[in-house]
């Protein structure tokens, strides 16, 4: 049962096949059996899961369940739900217990469905390996001596290995498609504004965006349907109206116009990674689209200009971790300035601390203008690019990360490097676009994802183009050994 | 040397919207600390600002009466800072591009007008206040306030005098609360004031260093503190001091400023727009339909006020500076059909028991129907203006009309000539010494003689003798005796 797709269970509890009840035990043992091989998860809520099923159930015997009702989600540890911890994959907030929903989690709530635990995470979503955890790394289904990526990789990882059909992500400059090219599933960063910030703790609040991961694009759609929308409690959400995710997933895509940018499929590119997104493109000319390469100048600029921008909001949205109301705080402080700088310093890990420097150091004055506000001006210019790109062609298609999974440790030492891993990923958030990995193949035994990126509030057309590679590929159903 | 001033003020305002800038606890004033302060003002992770578009409307009137630009693309930045009292470590503030732009006030004082020019109002949100008393060596801290919506009135350096700050302030008061933008309670610190001063010598171009004054609330202490922190520069500079721009904290007790902060512990606030928020846009229709709701601004009901009803210019500025009393006027004018008698009411007997109680002349215990009627009972010279205070007492203390008062004390003026006739007689007869000096005196000093047989009538009348009367029968039957 494990291995199905959440459309196929949702399938299953609709005919009666299986309980919500059924199912939830299964993923909870699941994750008790096996999760200490994946450390996916940080918290887990059995008692919460099975209470949530047994309404399910009620509610489906009632005559009164909708799509999601009774199927299973897990949230990224970043999610704020209402008694249970919400860590952000920080000591800082190791003790804290949000006293309220996120929008993301009250709207899975509000259609039933059964949330099985929050998962891991790079600390405050700052890494593309799950290492800056401070709860350890989880680690990568498909090789457990490797990362999962990041930031969310324990969404990816605890669906790879089947512990759960969907889970929740949150994208700042790659956090779902990165970590989901890795696990090979499949993954959607919204177009910014389409799924509510609120109650998703800030990391960098103009880039961060959270979306679904799941075994497949269907089963992305299923769960957009249920986390995209207006929130009036976000300033920054979009009042566009949503659309049914699910129903455009089986037109065809004949005709459909694919840009290939040159800069992603350049010699630097692993050649292994460049023929796997190679055969993915072939695949999707055999369903009628048209392919051809296309120019995105400034991406290389994306890596200077994210790092200036996202450490800058961070360094200002962290403040609130000052020991005061919530979270951690050191012991027995001396005076205002000890309890600040004592509570911090226990509190964030390495990689936070030295973005929030960063940060901190691109806003001060006399460096804004030749930090802060070039970075602005890069983030128009690399916009205006896609825009341009979108003239011409419907759809971006290029690879999602510029290697498969490396080891836990390998770029330890080494934060540019590790940077660097987000070199395709980052863009898109700089310029607010949508964008989704689809797994494509395998290196050495390795997952690859091939990453779709569409014209703002193209999730729908993203899904179809992503569910009709599906129906003709396997990639996305492959499971690690074991599973 | 002769030594000139040279004043700017900083002003905030708290708008009186039900409702927080970015969120929806209430703002009311004097609640159980911590009790108005929801997740946002709390600033626990995961939440985000909502705009109160009120703040905005209230701003923009604000703009409006002082004749200034209105910003059409406001834009909220983050002043970022550490403090228990500021939760999220960060104010959110307008910067770069302030709601309301360049405008102006006239004020004029006992040494002149002036036109003081208004660099620009912006709006922000206020703080938390930090409790140092009663905690065992702890401090205390109280979010009520945190969020409440503040505009802070930056004016430009045009003030020369104390007396001329302070009466910039009360025309601010004068305008915010005439438009109902703040309930002007200074002394809860609906509104605040910093003066920057220096001084210069007379005739110089440049400014001197100057200090600024920190939260002074009251315009009495407006006038002390800058004379002080002026005395105190003055002294510096002829000593063969310097003055250091800091801040200074005015002690009122003490009557003395002393120093909080050097420029040199100043932060760099490290401002940059908030991406939780949009850039406020506004058109002209919107902005023409606020003007459309302006009530009558405190200069023009002044000048009606002047021409309307007869008064000095004194009287008018008095009257016309604080809405509530303005109302207060002109309801007692209609009531009563007496414009001066109304205002001397207004600006004596009832001010001066205002004061006497503490009490705002919204909540007077006597209402400008009862002070009308009462008038109209001088007028038709049914009491004297000295039984009508009496009057005034019993309304203040137990209410009741002039006309049942009058009836149930008996205070009726007596002018039947007979009856007053009856009792001259009977003094004259009983002042033997004092009718002999008046007979003894020169004709023209006699008048003042009057004023003794005059007492004796009125005490002997309990006061309700008409006193027009009283000394033309006097005078009268005086002079018989000369004779």
């Amino acid at each position: 049962m494990h291995t199905k797709s959440l459309t196929e269970l949702a399938a299953d509890l609709a005919s009666g096949a299986v309980s919500s009840t059924e199912l939830t035990q299964a993923y909870l043992d699941r994750i008790a059996a096996l999760d200490s091989r994946y450390n996916s998860f940080i918290t887990t809520t059995p008692e919460i899961a099975l209470a949530q099923a047994k309404a399910a159930d009620e509610a489906r015997a009632a005559g009164q369940a909708g799509a999601y009702t009774g199927l299973p989600i897990a949230h990224k540890d970043l999610f704020c739900t209402e008694g249970v911890r919400t860590s952000c994959g920080s000591k800082m907030l190791d003790n804290f217990e949000s006293p309220y929903d996120a929008t993301v989690v009250a709207k899975f709530k509000a259609a039933g469905a059964v949330m099985l635990g929050k998962t891991n995470m790079d600390e405050f979503a700052m890494g593309s390996s799950n290492e800056s955890s401070f709860y350890g790394a989880s680690r990568n289904p498909w090789d457990t001596d490797r990362v999962p990526g990041g930031s969310s990789g324990g969404s990816a990882a605890a669906v790879a290995a089947r512990l759960t059909p969907a889970a929740t992500g949150s994208d700042t400059g790659g956090s779902i498609r990165q970590p989901a090219a890795l696990c090979g599933i499949t993954g959607i960063k919204p177009t910014y504004g389409r799924v509510s910030r609120y109650g998703m703790v800030a990391y960098a609040s103009s880039l961060d965006q959270g979306g679904p991961m799941a075994q497949s694009a269907e089963d992305c759609a299923l769960m957009l349907n249920v986390m995209a929308g207006f929130d009036k409690m976000d300033s920054t959400s979009s009042q566009r109206d949503i659309e049914d995710y699910s129903a455009k997933l089986n037109e065809s895509i004949s005709g459909l116009r694919i840009g290939v940018p040159k800069e992603y499929m350049s010699d630097d590119l692993d050649p292994q990674i460049a023929e796997r997104v190679q055969a993915g493109i072939k695949e999707l000319e055999k369903l009628g689209a048209s392919v051809r390469e296309i120019s995105l100048p400034r991406t290389r600029m994306s890596i200077p200009a994210y790092y200036i921008i996202a450490p800058a909001e961070a360094s200002s949205n962290l403040s609130r971790f000052d020991g005061v109301r919530y979270g951690h705080r050191c012991e027995n402080p001396e005076d205002l300035m000890d309890l600040y700088t004592r509570t911090r310093k226990e509190g964030f890990g390495a990689e936070v601390k030295r973005r929030i420097m960063v940060g901190t150091y691109a806003l001060c004055a006399g460096y804004y203008d030749a930090y802060y506000n070039k970075a602005q001006q890069i983030r128009r210019l690399i916009q205006q690019d896609f825009l341009a790109a979108f003239n011409e062609v419907d759809l971006i298609l290029g690879p999602t990360t510029p290697h498969p999974a490396f080891k836990i440790g390998a770029k330890n030492n080494d934060p540019v490097s590790m940077y660097m891993e987000d070199i395709f990923t980052l863009s898109l958030n700089l310029a607010g676009l949508p964008g989704m990995s689809v797994p494509c193949g395998t290196v050495e035994g390795l997952p690859v994802g091939m990453q779709l990126i569409g014209n703002y509030f193209d999730e729908a057309r993203l899904l179809n183009v992503a569910h009709q590679f599906q129906q003709v590929t396997d990639w996305h159903k492959q499971t690690p050994a074991g599973i | 040397m002769e030594w000139e001033t040279v004043i700017g003020l900083e002003i905030h305002v708290q708008l009186s919207t039900q409702t927080k800038i970015f969120s929806g606890a209430s703002t009311a004033f004097g609640a159980e600390p911590n009790t108005q302060a929801c997740a946002v003002d709390l600033a626990l992770p995961g939440t985000l600002p909502v705009f109160n578009e009120n703040a905005q409307r209230m701003a923009i009137m604000f703009g409006l009466a002082i004749n200034a630009e209105i910003g059409k693309r406001a834009v909220f930045e983050r002043k970022n800072y550490f403090y228990p009292d500021l939760p999220k470590g960060y104010q959110t503030t307008q910067l770069e591009k302030p709601v309301v732009g360049e405008g102006y006030v006239d004020i004029t004082t006992d040494e002149g007008s002036r036109r003081v020019r208004i660099h620009h109002a912006h709006l922000e949100e206020d703080a938390g206040k930090s409790l140092h008393e009663d905690f065992h060596g702890m401090s205390g801290i109280d979010l009520n306030r945190a969020g409440t919506p503040l505009i802070e009135i930056v004016s430009e350096p045009d003030m020369r005098t104390s007396k001329e700050a302070a009466e910039y302030a009360r025309k601010i008061h004068a305008i915010v609360t005439t438009l109902g933008i703040c309930d002007g309670n200074m002394a809860e610190g609906s509104m605040r004031c910093d003066c920057n001063v220096s001084i210069r010598p007379k005739g110089q171009e440049e400014y001197g260093t100057r200090t600024e004054l920190k939260n002074i609330n009251s315009f009495r202490f407006i006038e002390r503190a800058i004379d002080t922190e002026v005395a105190r520069q003055i002294d510096l500079i002829e000593d063969g001091g310097k003055v250091v721009q800091e801040t200074r904290l005015y002690d009122p007790d003490r009557n003395e400023t002393r120093s909080m902060r050097s420029k040199e512990d100043a932060n760099d606030y490290r401002y940059f727009p908030c991406p939780d928020l949009l850039p406020v846009v506004v058109d002209d229709d919107y902005v023409e339909a606020i003007r459309a709701t302006l009530p009558e601004l405190p200069d023009a009901r002044r000048e009606r006020f002047i021409s309307e009803y007869n008064l000095s210019d004194y009287d008018a500025g008095v009257l016309s500076a604080y809405r509530p009393q303005a109302d207060y006027y002109e309801a007692v004018v209609a009531a009563s059909k007496d414009a001066k008698l109304a205002a001397n009411w207004v600006m004596g007997e009832l001010a001066k028991n205002l004061n006497a109680n503490d009490t705002d002349i919204k909540q007077s215990p006597v209402s400008a129907e009862q002070l009308g009627g009462l008038l109209k009972r001088i007028k038709d010279n049914t009491i004297s203006g000295n039984i009508a205070k009496k009057v005034f007492e019993h309304m203040w203390s137990d209410g009741g009309t002039a006309d049942e008062i009058i009836e149930a004390k008996g205070l009726k003026q007596v002018t039947d000539t007979g009856a007053i006739e009856k009792v001259i007689d009977e003094v004259i007869a009983n002042s033997t010494p004092q009718v002999e000096q008046y007979k003894a005196a020169e004709p023209d000093k006699r008048g003042k003689m009057i004023g003794f047989f005059m007492g004796q009538v009125m005490k002997a009348t309990g006061g309700k003798a008409n006193p027009g009367a009283v000394t033309g029968l006097l005078k009268k039957k005086l002079d018989a005796l000369c004779d």
